[in-house]
């Protein structure tokens, strides 16, 4: 809807009071709002506190997409969901909430894992976009394709206490387009290097920060009030209380809009991100059935759980603790005559651990549960705690 | 000699120490320096082929040291070096 087309309610013009009597922002910066559609990917961490902010300040149109369902694990900093909503689809139960927060906002919900073959035209037909995703394919999916479409795509990223926040291929008023993912940074790390959040945590409040933060971004670009963060890039270290914000520049061999650009159309991410390298050599696979049936069998083996401590006191299933950081420490312990299964909670630390063993100790009798204790949950014994 | 500010996912091969004064000329020394005070740090900040890898951005000051001198940016006392690497959480 064009802006000289909207009209406020006197309900609307109540709740926004406190924006219009800024004399910076105005009735002119919240028809702007209003007028204007977002895309949030992703309804977890980040995009929960930004989902919420965006719907109170009265953006007009939100757009979320999440293919997950919320989980108990997801409440210590999902801040949108409660414990009546586990299980429900993310999507859906965001939309009840925000509705309830603010009648006067349509929501657009796209249940759907984003991907090369879905990403422009979920994208295309909104203003800009906030990136809440959790995983580097992702991220530079997110990114080309905002590139692509020529949408401003508000960054924003978290890792233990660690913070980051960037808004990438900004437009200024005199038209200079401003940097983005691939300049800051041209590829990912390869996988394994660098743990994930569901691997190396997150401290709640801080995708509550940073996704704040975003959302403060957002509304900035809307309005064109202030500077937004481009050519900038903000880093929050929680544990500290120190941030810095550093200048950051398009560079010329950027391959979507440097000089020579080579890439015209999403491409495969999860290839770009080196998840399909084949280098290494696969490891042997046991599925949660196969595992119970052993056990229902009495098969002579042993199953070895490498997570933490603190994940085994919520739920195990049998297997001796011995965390991934201390299993060259303990491979003197490992059977070499019985076959042995390792485990992990979805089987990125199990597998590590058999490369390790493998490696180092020239194992050969290792077997990785496929989807770990999540997968045997899941499968053979759905009683037990998920988390 | 510079600052460094060590980022929290890499504390853990740096005895969790967030600053260290390193006793450097350039940027390229002060890696040179810390990949051997701290060997297990190496494997992050540069690729086999010895190259600062292309997911950890290092600013000397305010700035990214691509947009000064790469590695030969010349640093004193007063220069504060900030690792960055690349993350990507947020959604779960």
């Amino acid at each position: 809807m064009a802006i000289q087309d909207i009209q406020f309610s006197k309900e609307e013009l109540a709740r926004y009071n406190r924006h219009i009597i800024i004399p910076e922002f105005g009735e002119e910066s919240q028809l702007k709002l209003k007028a204007a559609k977002v895309l949030i990917i992703g309804s977890g961490g980040l995009g929960s506190p930004a989902l919420l902010y965006l719907t109170a300040a009265g953006v007009g149109t939100i757009g979320i997409v999440d293919f997950d369902v919320v989980d108990d694990s997801n409440l210590q900093r999902q801040v949108l969901f409660d414990i009546h909503e586990i299980g429900k689809p993310k999507v859906e139960a965001a939309k009840r909430r925000l509705e309830a927060l603010n009648p006067h906002v349509h929501f657009i919900l796209h249940n759907t894992h984003i991907n090369s073959g879905n990403a422009l035209d979920i994208i295309k037909d909104y203003d800009v976009v906030a990136d809440g995703t959790d995983n580097f394919p992702t991220r530079y999916l997110v990114n080309d394709a905002t590139v692509l479409l020529d949408k401003p795509n508000v960054y924003g990223s978290v890792f233990q206490f660690e913070g980051q926040v960037s808004v990438f291929n900004y437009v200024s008023s005199k038209g200079e387009r401003g940097p983005n993912y691939r300049d800051l940074y041209p590829t990912p790390p390869p996988p394994g290097l660098v743990p994930s959040c569901a691997e190396g945590g997150v401290l709640g409040v801080l995708p509550g920060i940073i996704g704040s933060l975003q959302a403060l971004e957002v509304i900035k670009i809307i309005t064109g009030v202030g500077e937004p963060l481009s050519n900038r890039f903000f880093t929050f270290d929680a544990l500290n209380f120190e941030n810095r914000t550093f200048n950051i520049k398009r560079r010329e061999d950027n391959p979507l809009n440097g000089l020579n650009p080579t890439i015209h159309e999403l491409i495969d991410y999860e290839q770009f991100c080196g998840m399909r390298a084949v280098e290494e050599k696969p490891v042997k696979e046991i599925t949660a059935r196969d595992l119970y049936d052993w056990q229902v069998k009495g098969k002579p083996f042993k199953l070895i759980d490498v997570r933490e401590p603190s994940e085994y006191k919520i739920v195990q299933i049998g297997g001796e603790l011995i965390p991934l950081a201390k299993v060259s420490d303990h491979a003197d312990q490992i059977p070499r005559d019985i076959d042995v299964v390792v485990h992990c909670k979805a089987g990125v630390r199990s597998l590590k651990a058999i490369r390790e063993l493998e490696e180092k100790f020239g194992f050969s009798n290792l077997y990785n549960l496929k989807g770990g204790i999540l997968a045997y949950i899941d499968q053979v014994q759905p009683e037990l705690t998920r988390y | 000699m510079a600052i460094v500010i060590i980022p929290t996912p890499l504390r853990k091969f740096t005895n969790q120490t967030a600053r260290l004064q390193v006793e450097a000329g350039t940027v390229g020394e002060i890696i040179e320096r810390l990949t051997l005070d701290f060997p297990e740090l190496k494997k992050h900040l540069l690729d086999p082929q010895g190259s600062l890898r292309s997911f950890v951005n290092i600013f000397a000051g305010d700035d990214d040291i691509r947009d000064l001198q790469k590695e030969k940016t010349p640093v004193n006392t007063s220069t504060v070096i900030s690792i960055v690497p690349a993350i990507a959480g947020g959604n779960h």
